[in-house]
């Protein structure tokens, strides 16, 4: 296998695939900074679509918005899928059935995820809103703070929870100074992750959002304005999402990797 | 005989549809050094987790100065375990390690600092107080378990697998060091082990277990000396059996057999196969007629001297009945 590796085939295969998959991108950030309002004139660099970002309402109120729903849905689905990772690893005995419910939302095609919650809000008349695009996203994010979470666990040395209840501390307290420090970095490593995913899904918020623009968020914005063509404004404030995930996921995949291990 | 410090009573434990402790009941004294030794899964580690409180008995008390504390969590008993894997935590100092369990008790601050002072001078690792546990190596570690644990000077100490992970000095050194510890703080030590000499050196008494049974209990002189069974003499220490007829075996210990004795009950001849020196004392394999097995014999390097053996030679050998001990012989249950 080795030997294939530095063939000039494998490195020109390597490069068309690295192309394939960045070119658009780089493309994009590129022309972000174009100062033609055209996008197929280069007019040389500049940065006045970002400063128009800052000028544009709708797209403030609709980043206001996204950061909103990112972290409230964030830190409920830390919380929450973080116990649920302790329960579920804990009492492991309980079977593949709960294991797949857990891992259900991670693998449910978003479209029918989003057309059921829809239904779900209107049948319970529930008014739709920021706060049900919140419960839409923790529906998912749960599963992928849950996920991580999990993985750390199976390295988890279950005995230093019994050594801190031997040595005196309740259940709560042990959570507290033994089993969240020692898990911390998977946890924030899922809840960057959670962030990243709510800050640009567009299908499950579309749908959850009810009626008027008051609880557009990033995505929504930039799928309405899109109607009307690409437009610069809009590569600049994609660049800009795109930046806050890369971000974001370079920070999870640190701190997975640089966390404190048992030995 | 004064109250005991500890009294377990008909004390049993299931899992599903093994039970993996039955009936034991067991009196343990302040400040004893107690081992118990049974082969894996003989319920031992059942029995050590059932004291420190992470198993429920199904039946039976433990009474702790004639309080039953049976159905207490661990963290309310005066009970400490130190765990096989030392279960350090790996976030936290060294100092943060040993002061965890006197912060749990919510002493005073100034108090916890001098405690664990002390415990790190006890332990020899005050300069690597501020290091991480996975600075320190496997020896040190087990230090800072032991301190850990001592630290909240509990009545019973529970130790599992005590020494199992150590390379042979260091655990020489710890046993030492562990005994000197039992003197000077004061503390009742159950030490759960496989290993039979570790047993025999530390313990005052030994508890053999086997198949969640207690088999035996006593010092470590009346366990190896009149075991009370074929598989208890063959549990602890070497033994030497030879079929006597009528389904029982005589048993004798290596050192027992005397080579080239000038008087002796029985005598036997036989030829060396194998002959292993160990410095103090010389091992011999001896195939004879008496049994398919060779007989291990041991002689003294003092002995070997004034009378040289090696492979192939033509030995006598020969015991005193009152050495020897019969059995009968029990159907092996796996």
């Amino acid at each position: 296998m080795d030997r294939h590796a530095n063939t000039p085939l494998m490195w020109g295969i390597l490069a068309a695939v690295v192309a394939f998959l960045y070119v658009p991108i780089s493309v994009l950030m590129a022309l972000s900074f174009n100062d033609s309002g055209l996008p197929t004139v280069w007019r040389g660099i500049s940065l006045r679509w970002y400063g128009a970002l800052w000028h544009n309402a709708d797209i403030l109120s609709a980043a206001g918005n996204t950061l909103i729903v990112a972290l409230i849905s964030t830190a409920i689905a830390t919380v929450l899928g973080t116990l649920l990772a302790l329960g579920v690893e804990q009492r492991r005995r309980r079977g593949r059935a709960l294991e797949a419910l857990i891992f259900a939302p991670m693998i449910i095609p978003d479209i029918v995820l989003a057309i059921a919650l829809l239904s779900f809000f209107s049948l319970t008349g529930v008014t739709m809103g920021l706060h049900t695009i919140i419960m839409a996203h923790v529906v998912f994010n749960l599963a992928f703070v849950c996920a991580v979470v999990r993985a750390r666990l199976k390295s988890f040395d279950w005995s230093i929870v019994e050594a801190s209840s031997d040595l005196g501390a309740s259940g709560f307290t042990t959570l507290r100074r033994v089993v969240l420090p020692v898990l911390m970095p998977a946890v924030i490593s899922g809840a960057l992750l959670a962030f990243t995913l709510s800050v640009d899904e567009f299908i499950i918020a579309f749908f959850t959002a009810g009626a008027g623009r008051a609880s557009t968020t990033l995505p929504m914005q930039i799928f309405a304005m899109i109607r009307f063509g690409v437009t610069p404004e809009i590569n600049a404030l994609a660049a800009l999402v795109m930046a806050v995930s890369l971000i974001a996921l370079t920070l999870a995949q640190r701190l997975n990797r640089g966390g404190v291990t048992a030995p | 005989m004064k109250a005991p410090l500890l009294s377990l009573r008909g004390l049993s434990k299931r899992f599903g549809r093994v039970a993996a402790v039955c009936d034991v009941t067991l009196d343990i004294a302040g400040n004893e050094f107690f081992a118990l030794l049974g082969a894996s899964g003989s319920g031992k580690t059942t029995l050590l987790r059932m004291l420190a409180g992470f198993e429920m008995p199904d039946a039976g008390q433990i009474l702790l100065d004639g309080q039953d504390i049976a159905s207490l969590a661990p963290n309310r008993r005066p009970v400490n375990l130190m765990f096989q894997s030392y279960a350090l935590f790996p976030h936290m100092s060294v100092r943060t390690n040993i002061a965890y369990g006197l912060e749990m008790e919510r002493r005073p601050r100034a108090e916890i600092a001098e405690r664990v002072a002390e415990m790190l001078a006890v332990i020899q690792l005050d300069g690597l107080a501020d290091g991480r546990p996975d600075q320190l190596s496997g020896g040190q570690r087990q230090r800072v378990a032991l301190a850990r644990a001592l630290i909240k000077r509990p009545r019973v100490l529970l130790l599992d697998e005590l020494l199992g992970a150590l390379d042979k000095k260091l655990r020489t050194a710890m046993q030492l060091e562990l005994k000197r510890l039992q003197h000077e703080v004061g503390i009742t030590f159950i030490v759960v082990t496989h290993d039979q000499d570790e047993a025999l050196v530390m313990a005052d008494r030994i508890a053999i277990m086997k198949e969640g049974r207690l088999l035996q209990c006593g010092t470590p002189h009346e366990v190896y000396e009149h075991p009370v069974d074929r598989f208890a003499a063959d549990f602890i220490g070497v033994m030497n059996f030879i079929e006597a007829g009528r389904g029982r075996s005589l048993a004798i210990r290596p050192e027992r057999i005397r080579l080239f004795p000038e008087t002796a009950d029985t005598i036997t001849e036989g030829r060396v196969i194998a002959r292993a020196y160990h410095g103090l004392d010389l091992q011999l394999h001896v195939q004879t007629a008496l049994s398919p097995r060779p007989l291990r014999v041991r002689v003294t390097s003092d002995a070997a001297d004034r009378r040289p053996v090696a492979e192939g030679d033509s030995v006598t050998l020969g015991w005193n009945l009152a050495d020897t001990r019969m059995f009968t012989d029990q159907e092996e249950t796996p």
